[in-house]
């Protein structure tokens, strides 16, 4: 058979239709790690996807991007879903990428809630267990790399809050091989010669296979045995580790752990004022309730009690005095009520209305029958009597 | 040592505060109380940072840069 001739752009196109008609080429898992990322500014994102043996170039387009749930980074090994197609213009076959997940993490994911149950069924994670952060530590200690930013968040916020606390450093690997076991040695030693009233163990943010060391059962027994109170601090916010859990308090960042071991010394000086007020203010009180019981308590001198006494007598003087006028003006008062009734029924007091009394020797004569023609009777007016003789008598 | 001195005061101000204290004890509180709260201020005002790193069991300064 003669060699055919043909273009380039004929062969490409060949070789196009002959990949893409390959049904297994159409939706293919592909494993591998993410090197030479990029991300264009039109939002689809090139990745070369290599392994030890080789190198596949990818894309993936803006509106499958969209739907990852992390940030792709160079290192990070990946399963990526898609098809592979041939770019005509480079020649060059390449995987078209749908969707993409990191390798690994529902593995890890499986252990982390496995442990995560067992421990917590053995009671690690009790709140009872937990241990009370120090109020005011002399030394916080710090079990971190000393490189990256955690370190430095700590060292900072606790200068700027506390300089009066000690801050040592225990370098450890935080992440990878040996980290779990320095993490351990770290804490052990910490312990063992009893270097800090309180100890902060974490790193920065990561993914979840940098974060992993924390989430080592070997590390969670050693928070757990740990007699100085920990604060862990891994990650971000939306970061929780079995460490985490473990831990007698979780801060969400390093710089919130530093926040809450130390602290604030503004506050403190406010504090201290506070009490030195209140001091001064109890002892004023105290001193005037004092004064107080002692003037109640003061013995009296005769003097006073001869004065008391003189004006008790004038008090009980005054007040006889007063009863005393009360009952002669009563008094008073009934007698003249008796006078007038008296004087109404003088017969004085009806002789000088004009009327007389007769009488004679059996006394006042009241009726005509008494008298006779010729008796003589005695006929008393209001100035005076006389002596008069009956002429006639009439009946009325 | 501050923790100490801090919770001390705390307590001496709550004593006296209680009035139950005689008077040769309120004397010796406030005493005692003022100066907790000047040892106090000058524990702060003195406080240097320390920051040190452990080097094979030893402390070294901590090179921040």
């Amino acid at each position: 058979m003669e060699p055919i001739i043909a273009t380039v752009s004929q062969l490409n196109s060949y070789m196009k239709r002959l990949v893409e008609s390959q049904p297994v080429l159409g939706d293919i898992w592909i494993k591998g790690e993410i090197s030479n990322f990029k991300e264009h500014y039109s939002g689809h994102l090139y990745i070369t996807l290599k392994d030890d043996g080789g190198v596949l170039k990818a894309v993936m387009f803006k509106s499958a991007a969209m739907s990852l749930t992390f940030r792709p980074e160079d290192g990070m090994r990946v399963l990526a879903r898609g098809r592979i197609g041939v770019y005509e213009q480079s020649g060059a076959y390449q995987l078209y990428i749908n969707e993409m997940t990191p390798d690994g993490v529902g593995e890890l994911y499986i252990a982390y809630e496995k442990l995560k149950k067992r421990l917590a069924e053995e009671g690690l994670f009790d709140e009872a267990k937990k241990k009370p952060i120090p109020k005011y530590p002399e030394r916080v200690g710090v079990v971190t790399a000393t490189t990256g930013a955690a370190v430095r968040d700590i060292i900072n916020v606790i200068t700027r809050r506390y300089p009066y606390c000690e801050i040592i450093i225990y370098p450890s690997l935080v992440q990878g091989a040996g980290a779990k076991e320095n993490i351990v040695e770290a804490i052990e030693y910490f312990n063992a010669h009893k270097l800090c009233d309180t100890l902060i163990v974490g790193r920065g943010g990561g993914s979840i296979e940098d974060l992993w060391a924390f989430n080592e059962e070997e590390v969670a027994r050693a928070i757990y045995a740990s007699e100085i109170p920990i604060i862990s601090a891994v990650g971000h916010e939306t970061d929780f580790t079995i460490a985490d859990f473990v831990a007698d308090l979780r801060a969400p960042t390093p710089s919130a752990a530093a926040e809450i071991a130390v602290p604030s010394q503004t506050e403190l000086y406010a504090a201290i004022s506070g009490m030195a007020g209140r001091l001064s203010a109890a002892e004023v009180n105290y001193i005037k309730r004092l004064r107080l019981t002692l003037d109640r308590l003061k013995p009296k001198s005769p003097q006073s009690m001869i004065d008391d006494m003189r004006q008790k007598c004038d008090n009980l003087l005054q007040q006889a005095e007063k009863s005393f006028k009360l009952t002669a003006a009563e008094k008073r008062k009934i007698m003249s009520g008796l006078c007038a009734k008296l004087d109404a029924m003088s017969p004085l007091a009806v002789l000088k209305r004009g009327y007389s009394i007769a009488e004679d020797e059996k006394g006042v004569i009241k009726s005509v029958s008494d008298l006779h023609n010729g008796k003589i009777f005695k006929l008393t007016l209001s100035d005076g009597s006389c002596k008069c003789e009956v002429k006639e008598q009439e009946n009325v | 040592m501050f923790e100490k001195s801090i919770k001390e005061l705390e307590e001496v101000v709550n004593k006296l505060e209680s009035g139950d204290a005689s008077l040769s004890e309120s004397l010796e509180l406030f005493e005692k109380g003022i100066k907790l709260a000047k040892d106090c201020n000058k524990m702060l005002d003195d406080a240097e940072k320390k920051v040190s790193v452990l080097v094979g069991g030893e402390k070294k300064d901590f090179d921040e840069e």
